[in-house]
């Protein structure tokens, strides 16, 4: 089966397999694009943040609070009398970097937990899956509220608590990658010409079957940008008077009767944040791995 | 018939272990917690004499392994121990929140699939096409929005705007129920959504191509009917599964959902917990939910099997 007649087809289509991913230039895939303009729009503003919010962002004025639009406060401002555009524009700070930050942790661990069980397979495999499915019986939310809980509130907390729920989905993902892989002529190649299993893993397995966790990553990140908003709505994420989207809803909902923009516009930035991460993974999936897409 | 339900043994077997690992891991929050657990849940309202009395309630007090089998044997008893805040079984606190809690739940995979359903239908009808895009459109939007703040538009909405529906709360009788869950349970179904249409697309295409719908069209099937007798049995199977995982998915999602509209239910206890540090009732909420995650699992490869004679999880190793 493993003849070099096979070992050498298999290099030779994967060779065709790379061409064909150079045939589009990366400027012509549109998802790639939209994503990149309004994630870098974003991120843009994160940066900039000290010098295009108009007010400091946790600076309290309480003889100007919950004031409604004007062209002083273009969103009015909070019941601290905080300026609600500046505080917008550095939540996109916290909110960026937890966002996709929080991905890397669980990447690595699960890509390297996953490529192991399903490299060596055997008892190794069946703890690995076994305590893969303990962690998916307990709903994302539950178990990220009751890490936080226990590991107490702040920025690094949030990261653990991600990173125990999701390193489940890269584990899995890259195991079912492995275990195709290993049983491809290229690997049983490099195995028979005498590389050690880590170097079969990291140089000739690892990059084959990345493609795919990554490309779930980016699915991910849009998961992380939901937590971390959720945990500061559910005044668990970033301790106040730090700007974030999530708790900036939380206090808006509260005059949402006069105040509707309040909690309406933060919301509205969320969900343009994850379009544009989603745009991302979308046009990646497409240079990453164009032969699975119909 | 019957014979294709004799994996169940197999299946139960399998999820012994699963079961373990959850009530070990629950158990192991609590030592997770920095420092003395007691001390940790007391807080600044800890005395001396306080601190031990919650240690012996806790059972800190015993070497690590007899605390996990009184554990264990308490929970297979039922106990879950006292909450700290309201001095009564976790698990009568639990029973009364569930009912809360299932009632969103399933009417929000109700509404899900009545969203679904048309929407992945029209969808697949004419792939790429103006229709399916913009269904296309909606499920990346869906899946962009924060479930929570999707129910404080709702509520902008349908109960400050229009003034169809309270803004929160859960009524007394029956039919106040349903009436006060309609729109945190469509929040949950609107976030469900994009999931449910993506698979419901996928399979409707692929039935749509089969022969048998061929066949039926040449018998001069078409239209709604065509869709109701021949596709959509067809195409819901695979979404079957999908539903059973998203069940705990929808149970987490409930937990921020009945916040933003003031239901009792399992979210609500714990989030409640989790402010007075209520440690028992936060373990007990949470084995809980792992535990009916595990049930539905099997209770979902059952329903599948049932419904699609082609499944047989008794013949071959399943993945």
């Amino acid at each position: 089966m493993s003849t070099p007649t096979a070992i050498l087809a298999g290099f030779q289509a994967k060779r065709r397999a790379t061409r064909s991913r150079t045939l589009k230039p990366w400027y012509k895939n549109g998802s790639l694009v939209a994503g990149m303009i309004i994630v870098g729009a974003l991120v843009l503003m994160a940066i900039l943040a000290p010098i295009i919010a108009p007010y400091d962002p946790i600076q309290q004025n309480l003889t100007n609070t919950l004031q409604a639009p004007s062209t002083s406060h273009l969103l009015g401002t909070d019941k601290y009398g905080r300026d609600v555009l500046s505080r917008l524009i550095w939540g996109a700070r916290v909110n960026l970097r937890i966002g996709f930050l929080a991905v890397l942790i669980p990447f690595v661990f699960g890509s390297i937990l996953g490529g192991l069980a399903g490299y060596f397979g055997g008892w190794l495999d069946a703890i690995v899956m076994r305590v893969v499915d303990v962690f998916f019986a307990f709903p994302f939310y539950v178990m990220v509220i009751v890490l936080v809980f226990i590991l107490g509130s702040g920025e690094a907390s949030i990261y653990l608590a991600i990173a125990a729920v999701s390193w489940v989905s890269y584990a899995k993902i890259v195991r079912g990658e492995v275990i195709v892989a290993k049983k491809q002529d290229y690997v049983v190649g490099a195995r028979l010409g005498g590389m050690s299993h880590g170097r079969v893993l990291v140089r000739h397995i690892g990059p084959n079957v990345l493609s795919q966790a990554i490309i779930y990553g980016m699915s991910d990140i849009v998961m992380d940008i939901m937590a971390v908003v959720t945990l500061g709505y559910l005044g668990l994420g970033i301790a106040p008077p730090t700007a974030e989207w999530g708790s900036m809803i939380l206090d808006g909902q509260e005059f949402i009767t006069t105040l509707w923009q309040q909690a309406t516009i933060p919301g509205l930035i969320v969900v343009v944040t994850s379009l544009g991460v989603s745009f991302l993974g979308d046009g990646l999936s497409d240079l990453l791995s164009p032969d699975r897409r119909k | 018939m019957l014979h294709r339900l004799s994996f169940i043994p197999g299946r139960l077997l399998q999820a012994i272990p699963v079961v373990f690992g959850v009530t070990l891991l629950v158990f192991f929050m609590a030592h997770l917690l920095p420092g003395d657990p007691a001390l940790a849940i007391l807080g600044d309202k800890a005395t001396e004499d306080r601190i031990v009395a919650l240690r012996t309630q806790l059972g800190l007090d015993k070497p690590l392994l007899v605390q996990y089998g009184l554990f264990l044997s308490n929970i297979a008893r039922g106990n879950l121990g006292d909450s700290l805040t309201y001095q009564v079984p976790v698990s009568s606190l639990v029973l009364e929140a569930v009912p809360v809690t299932l009632s969103l739940v399933f009417f929000a995979l109700i509404l899900g699939l009545l969203i679904g359903i048309p929407l992945s239908g029209i969808a697949a009808v004419k792939p790429n096409r103006p229709a399916d895009l913009g269904v296309r459109a909606y499920t990346l939007v869906g899946q962009g929005m924060p479930q929570f703040w999707v129910g404080i538009m709702l509520i902008l909405f349908f109960s400050l705007k229009l003034r169809l529906f309270p803004v929160g709360g859960y009524g007394q009788t029956a039919a106040d129920h349903l009436y006060y869950l309609f729109l945190p349970a469509l929040t949950l179904a609107i976030a469900l959504s994009p999931t449910l249409i993506r698979s419901l697309r996928s399979s409707t295409i692929n039935v749509l191509g089969s022969e048998y719908v061929a066949t039926a069209r040449s018998k001069g099937s078409g239209g709604v009917a065509l869709f109701r007798q021949h596709v959509l049995r067809n195409a819901i199977i695979p979404t079957v599964s999908i539903m059973g995982v998203n069940l705990g998915y929808l149970v987490g999602g409930s937990i921020v959902i009945e916040k933003v509209f003031a239901l009792p239910g399992l979210g609500s206890l714990m989030l409640n917990a989790i402010f007075s540090r209520d440690f028992p009732t936060i373990q007990g909420v949470t084995l809980f939910v792992a535990l009916f995650v595990v049930v539905v699992g099997i209770l979902t490869d059952v329903v599948y099997t049932l419904l699609d004679p082609r499944v047989n999880f008794s013949s071959k190793e399943r993945e």
